[in-house]
């Protein structure tokens, strides 16, 4: 089946344990995700929402795994904008494996058709999430305040 | 800020036209097999795969296993990285004086 696929990879100075709480705790997220942050209780099976700094719900879904420190999987979907959200459910796998005296980050989101306009946005959207987290773990600040300093 | 030896690897990888080249057609169509890549380029298989290799050293090619396929990803953290340590802070300025102007004319217009 087609399917349209990003994998993006970080190595990050920190511990796993450290890293699995940065990418899990909202209010630690919402400093490196721009205001934004996902609610879950992370564990498998317990639903996950991703929700924009004015409360509303941009992404919704389910935690398909959960194995704290190492692997996460959710089941995402889109909600806000009609013409990504068509496009169904995607699956977004988050792995920690530790590399040296760091930790290897990858971030794989995948949807099974092609093109996809939904893989498109967030596409643009990781890097500079990943970028920040990776900054605020090793030197305890951000880079990027807005990702979108214009047009939000 | 003391300079990391990741950053040379980086900048390395990218000093070569034919690594530059793996990037481009990566960013095209992403996910592809060495074999694929292999089509595009006027080199024997060792090669790219040398290069193949130096791009993932430096963490701008991310690798997948599907099967017996292993695929190769661009990976554009990294040179996140550069632009939010060189061109970011540049941009902001520029960026609030647009979005400054937008607000005395939506104001205007109200």
């Amino acid at each position: 089946m087609a399917r349209s696929t990003f994998v993006y990879v970080t190595y990050i100075r920190a511990t796993p344990e450290k890293l699995w709480s940065a990418l899990t705790d909202a209010e630690f997220m919402k400093q490196y995700w721009f205001g934004t942050h996902c609610a879950s209780q992370w564990t498998a099976g317990s639903p996950w929402k991703m929700v924009y700094p004015d409360g509303n719900i941009s992404d919704a879904g389910e935690i398909v795994e959960a194995d704290p420190p190492r692997r996460l999987v959710i089941r995402w979907q889109h909600q806000s904008k009609p013409e990504l959200k068509n496009e169904g459910e995607s699956r977004c796998t988050i792995e920690l494996e530790p590399f040296g005296t760091a930790i290897r980050l990858s971030i794989t989101h995948t949807i099974e058709r092609e093109p996809s306009k939904f893989i498109e946005a967030v596409s643009g959207g990781w890097p500079k999430i990943i970028s920040n987290l990776k900054s605020l773990l090793e030197t305890g600040s951000v880079v990027l305040l807005d990702p979108y300093p214009v047009t939000r | 800020m003391a300079e990391r030896p990741d950053t040379d690897v980086l900048f390395k990888a990218l000093a070569d036209p034919s690594r530059r080249k793996l990037l481009d057609l990566l960013h095209a169509n992403d996910g592809r097999t060495l074999n694929e890549l292999c089509e595009y380029l006027d080199m024997t298989r060792q090669g790219v795969t040398q290069h193949l290799n130096v791009l993932e050293a430096a963490n701008l090619v991310a690798t997948v296993w599907r099967g017996r396929e292993k695929l190769h990803f661009l990976n554009p953290v990294p040179l996140q990285e550069i632009y939010d340590r060189w061109i970011a802070k540049f941009e902001k300025p520029r960026l609030k004086a647009i979005a400054d102007l937008k607000k005395r004319l939506e104001k205007g217009n109200g």
